[in-house]
Formats: C-alpha cells, sequence, structure tokens
C-alpha cells in the first residue's frame, strides 16, 4: 500500500479561523485521486482519531476538480492558548504523510 | 469615478495586495491604473497570527511598512480621482487600531500635499451590548464553541463585529475619498464597490473570495497585486505583473485557502455557493468563472473578542549528550515531574496554577505525539516555559527551574551535566498569553446597527485652520 506522500504532489495544513484547523491534499493526478480517495484512513473517523478531535465535527470534502481532499477538523485547543504548538497550524499535515492508502 | 464601460456593469477592482503594509508595488499599481480601476481596494487585517493583536490593539504590521503602502495607494488614488477602501484597519479593525491608520493617513495626506474625505467605519461593539444582545438570544455559537455565556464576554478586551459590504457601500454613495473600515470580511471591502454599481452578487463575493489575498491567486503569489473585474454574470482575475499568470487551477484552489468549506462561504447576509461555479481561460494569464451564486440569509456579522490571560516566562537549553538523547520521552518526563516538585517545595502555596511545559525540538515540540521507531537525533533544543498568573511569577518560578533544568542528569545518580544555554540570564519574559473568545454571529435588525460612521474631510480641517 503506498503512503500518503507518494500518491500527493502536495500536502498542508493551516488554520481556518482560530477554532479551526484545515488540510489540503492535491494527489498526484486523477489517477491517484480517484483510486485512493475513498480510503478507509482518510474518512472522517480515522482523521478524527489521528487528531484526537470529535468525528462528528470533523468535515470532510472531495473537490473533483481539483484532485483535492479537503480535511477540516476542530482545533483541540484554540489557536494561541497556554500550550500551543502552531500557532498558524502550518505543520500540522505531517503526521499524515505516512498514512498507508488502500 | 471613470464612465462605465461597454457592458455597462463590469466593476474593476485594482487589489494591490493581500494586506496593507506587506508592500505593495508601485510599479504594479501603475500598471493597474492604466486599465482604469473604479476603485482601489484592499484587506489590512487578519485573524491569522493570533489573539495579541485583538486583545492589545496593537497592529502587526510596522507603522512605517503601513506608511509606505499608503504613500503609493494615496497618490495612486488621487491621480486616478477613485476611492480606496481598506478594510479591517490595522489589524484587528478595532477602534484603537482604526485610530492608529488614520494617524498614518493624516500624516501621508500632509506630505503629498492632499486633502481627502476619509470616511470611518467603526465596528467594536461595547461588552454590555454584546451581552444585552445575548441575554435576547440573537448571539449564537458557531462549532466548536458553546453557547455564549456572561463569563466569555468578560474575557475579552476587545470585541469586533465582521462587516458586510453595506457601510462601505454607503460611505462611497457619500463621495468618500478614502474608507477606512474596522474589522470587515475579507471580501466585503472588495465586493462593495461592484456591488453597489449593480453587479451580479455571485460573482461580487466569489470574485473578491478569489483576490482577498492578492497574489495568492496567482502563479508568482511574490507579486502581490491582481486586477479584479466583476460583471452581471461573471468576473475575471489577472495579476498586475505582465511576467505574472493566474491560471484556472491558481484560481480555483483559492477557495480551499485557509477555508474550513471548500464550496460554501458565509457572509453577512448571505452565502457563498461555488459548486456550479466553472473557469475558463481567457489568455494565458486571465481567468473568467462563471456560475457563482450567492444566496441570501438573515443577515448576521461574525463576532471576534479576545482577551489577555496567564504570563509566561521561557528558558531554552540545547542538548547533544548522547545518553540523553537515547531516551528523550523518558528524559522530559522525569524532568518535568524533578521541576514541578521543585516549584510545589520552594514557592509554597505561590506554586498553585503555575504551569510547567517542556517541549524538545528535534523531537516532537511541534506535533505533541509519540514519535515513531526511529534513531535518536544529533541534538534537540528544550524549550521551557512557566505559565503563572503574573509576569513576576511566571520568572520565579523559572529562576527556581534554572538549576535543574541546566544539570538534570541522564541517569539519577551519575555526575550533572551541564546543558548549552544560549543565553545569559537564561530566562526570556515572553509577556501575557492572549487567546481568542468568540466564534459567534449575531443577529442584527439592519447592517448598519453595529457599526458607526464617522467623517472627517481633511478639507475641511485644512480651511478652518487657514
Amino acid at each position: 500500500m503506498p503512503k500518503l506522500a507518494e500518491v500527493c504532489r502536495y500536502v498542508r495544513s493551516k488554520n481556518a479561523g482560530p477554532f479551526w484547523l484545515t488540510i489540503d491534499l492535491f494527489f498526484q493526478d486523477r489517477e491517484a485521486y480517484q483510486r485512493h480517495r475513498a480510503a478507509p484512513a482518510l474518512e472522517t473517523v480515522a482523521v478524527a482519531a489521528l487528531y484526537g478531535a470529535d468525528p462528528a465535527l470533523v468535515r470532510r470534502f472531495e473537490v473533483d476538480d481539483l484532485c483535492v481532499i479537503k480535511l477540516s477538523i476542530p482545533r483541540p485547543t484554540p489557536q494561541g492558548g497556554v500550550v500551543e504548538r502552531d500557532m498558524h497550524g502550518g505543520q500540522q499535515y505531517a503526521p499524515l504523510l505516512a498514512l498507508e492508502l488502500e | 469615478m471613470p464612465p462605465n464601460p461597454p457592458d455597462g456593469l463590469e466593476t474593476r477592482i485594482l487589489v494591490p495586495a493581500g494586506a496593507l503594509g506587506t508592500g505593495v508595488s508601485a510599479r504594479e499599481v501603475e500598471a493597474g491604473l492604466a486599465l482604469h480601476p473604479h476603485v482601489i481596494a484592499l484587506d489590512a487585517g487578519s485573524t491569522d497570527s493570533g489573539a495579541a493583536y485583538l486583545a492589545t490593539g496593537r497592529a502587526k504590521y510596522s507603522r512605517q511598512a503601513v506608511q509606505r503602502d499608503l504613500e503609493i495607494l494615496m497618490a495612486a488614488r488621487a491621480r486616478a480621482d477613485i476611492p480606496l477602501l481598506i478594510g479591517s484597519c490595522g489589524t484587528s479593525g478595532c477602534d484603537a487600531a482604526l485610530d492608529w491608520t488614520l494617524d498614518i493617513v493624516r500624516e501621508v495626506a500632509a506630505e503629498l500635499n492632499q486633502a481627502p474625505k476619509i470616511a470611518l467605519l467603526y465596528s467594536e461593539q461595547d461588552a454590555s451590548l454584546i451581552k444585552a444582545k445575548a441575554a435576547r438570544g440573537e448571539v449564537k455559537p458557531l462549532a466548536p464553541v458553546k453557547a455564549i455565556d456572561a463569563t466569555t464576554i468578560e474575557a475579552c478586551d476587545h470585541i469586533v463585529a465582521l462587516l458586510g459590504a453595506e457601510p462601505y457601500i454607503a460611505a462611497l454613495d457619500g463621495a468618500a475619498d478614502i474608507i477606512l473600515g474596522g474589522r470587515t470580511t475579507d471580501t466585503a471591502v472588495l465586493a462593495a464597490a461592484a456591488l453597489r454599481r449593480g453587479a451580479g452578487a455571485g460573482p461580487a463575493w466569489h470574485g473578491a473570495k478569489v483576490a482577498e489575498c492578492g497574489g495568492v491567486c496567482t502563479l508568482n503569489p511574490t507579486h502581490p497585486g491582481v486586477m479584479l473585474a466583476i460583471g452581471a454574470e461573471s468576473f475575471t482575475i489577472a495579476p498586475l505583473s505582465s511576467d505574472n499568470r493566474c491560471t484556472i487551477e491558481s484560481v480555483s484552489a483559492h477557495m480551499l485557502y485557509e477555508n474550513s468549506d471548500p464550496f460554501r462561504l458565509v457572509e453577512p447576509g448571505g452565502v457563498l455557493d461555488v459548486r456550479d461555479a466553472r473557469y475558463a481561460a481567457v489568455d494565458d494569464r486571465t481567468v473568467r468563472v462563471t456560475g457563482s451564486r450567492f444566496e441570501a440569509m438573515p443577515y448576521t456579522l461574525k463576532l471576534e473578542g479576545a482577551g489577555g490571560g496567564p504570563f509566561q516566562t521561557m528558558m531554552m537549553v540545547g542538548i547533544a549528550d548522547p545518553a540523553v538523547l537515547a531516551d528523550i520521552d523518558g528524559f522530559v518526563a522525569r524532568m518535568h515531574e524533578a521541576l514541578v516538585g521543585r516549584v510545589r517545595r520552594t514557592m509554597g502555596v505561590e506554586a498553585e496554577g503555575i504551569g510547567i511545559s517542556l517541549r524538545p525540538y528535534g523531537w516532537n515540540a511541534v506535533l505533541g505525539r509519540p514519535v515513531p521507531d526511529t534513531a535518536p537525533p544529533q541534538e534537540i533544543g528544550l524549550l521551557f516555559v512557566a505559565t503563572a498568573a503574573t509576569q513576576a511569577l511566571a520568572t520565579e518560578a523559572a529562576k527556581t527551574c534554572n538549576p535543574w533544568f541546566f544539570h538534570f542528569p541522564a541517569k539519577p545518580g551519575t555526575e550533572l551535566p551541564s546543558y548549552a544555554f544560549p543565553f545569559s540570564p537564561a530566562e526570556l519574559e515572553r509577556g501575557q498569553v492572549f487567546e481568542f473568545h468568540l466564534n459567534h454571529v449575531v443577529e442584527v435588525a439592519s447592517p448598519f446597527e453595529l457599526v458607526r460612521t464617522r467623517w472627517v474631510d481633511l478639507a475641511e480641517e485644512v480651511a478652518s485652520h487657514a
């Protein structure tokens, strides 16, 4: 099974406002997008577990025209709390890169 | 404003940069003026960089950076005799930030020998007013936050409402040369002139969304400016620099950017829906978009509120000792327990509520999760953060921990190492923690209910001082 980093040309994360994190997975091409977009590792329940978020709140979008899957996750604590590790959320995509996709 | 173009409805908006103070290009603005824009419009604010700017009212960008951009834009505005619209002034768009921007505008006007008529749109809100609206059930939470209460409102040092396009339209009707807005949605300040001239709401809001970050929707975002042209059924967007390009992908991908929903964007008075938007290349650097829809909804304004919390003092050591690096998690856990105990024993009752956080950079400081099976790094930077009710207490805690943080051994009962402090004194007072407390919308009877418009006509001031 390929890793996510091997089938995406670009993966990024960023705050979407102070209370949300949003992750964009740009797949290598349409073939890779079609093959892997339904992978169990990218379902909301799995993503919620990876980020310790409430699965009922995690939002997942398939942007077919761009071959992108977008995942939006409530931040565990709002931006800038007492233990803030990533003010802009710009590095929080990293744990996804090694995910194995069916 | 210049006469209408042949299609009668197209409104051209020169967007010189994604934010005032990030460096507009005089060359690009010049190129934009040649295309006869109806307005120059841009945003000056954001919550991206954290709550400190709203909580304190201070701007993120330097005064000189904002002044330099204003010099270029105010000179261009006067030459073309078109309005200049700036939203979310001074980063947070609170009243103090708006007044700070007005001061700079006055200074630049004097320097350029201009006397513009300025409209100021204040959108900071009194806590008592928000409490009253909350009591009437007019303040609604947005996921993931809970319903608003008095404690949440009182925790905010400043509260702002994000304005829609209507106050800008009214200021344009009042013949403002320069409109300085308090906190405003990024899109409203760009959409306003087109909506006023009868452009389609779908193209106006979608075009504004694409152009909100300036050159971010182009292939080379280091060129900051774009030209947005909004018509009845479509909009086009192109970079101001002739050697830069907008492509179908660079434009359509912008709906993803810093946005939790790539298809729908809630604005004051409605929601932009781009699910049926179609993107087509007009030429090799211009993209036309059709099919954007705007569905009217009851008028609400989003609220932002931020306040100061506890204080922090930090220290950092570098560690290259292989004995530590062989078991970083165990080392950090043992040191944390020792530091917490040391603070409790030494500071007694004062230690109540003091937090100690250790974050090993080069290991898992950024992600804060267990590290998969991997070889030890060559070195780490271990960050220490003490959090306490006052700066003095946080510093006291850091100084209390200093010798243990400096010498804590890899294994109990071995000789004491000395880790690598980069500074002396070792501790650094970081200041206050600032947090956002509001993620709510407020219902309003009209788009003007929570905005206060003030006019400053520098021509009249000049005349009255003559």
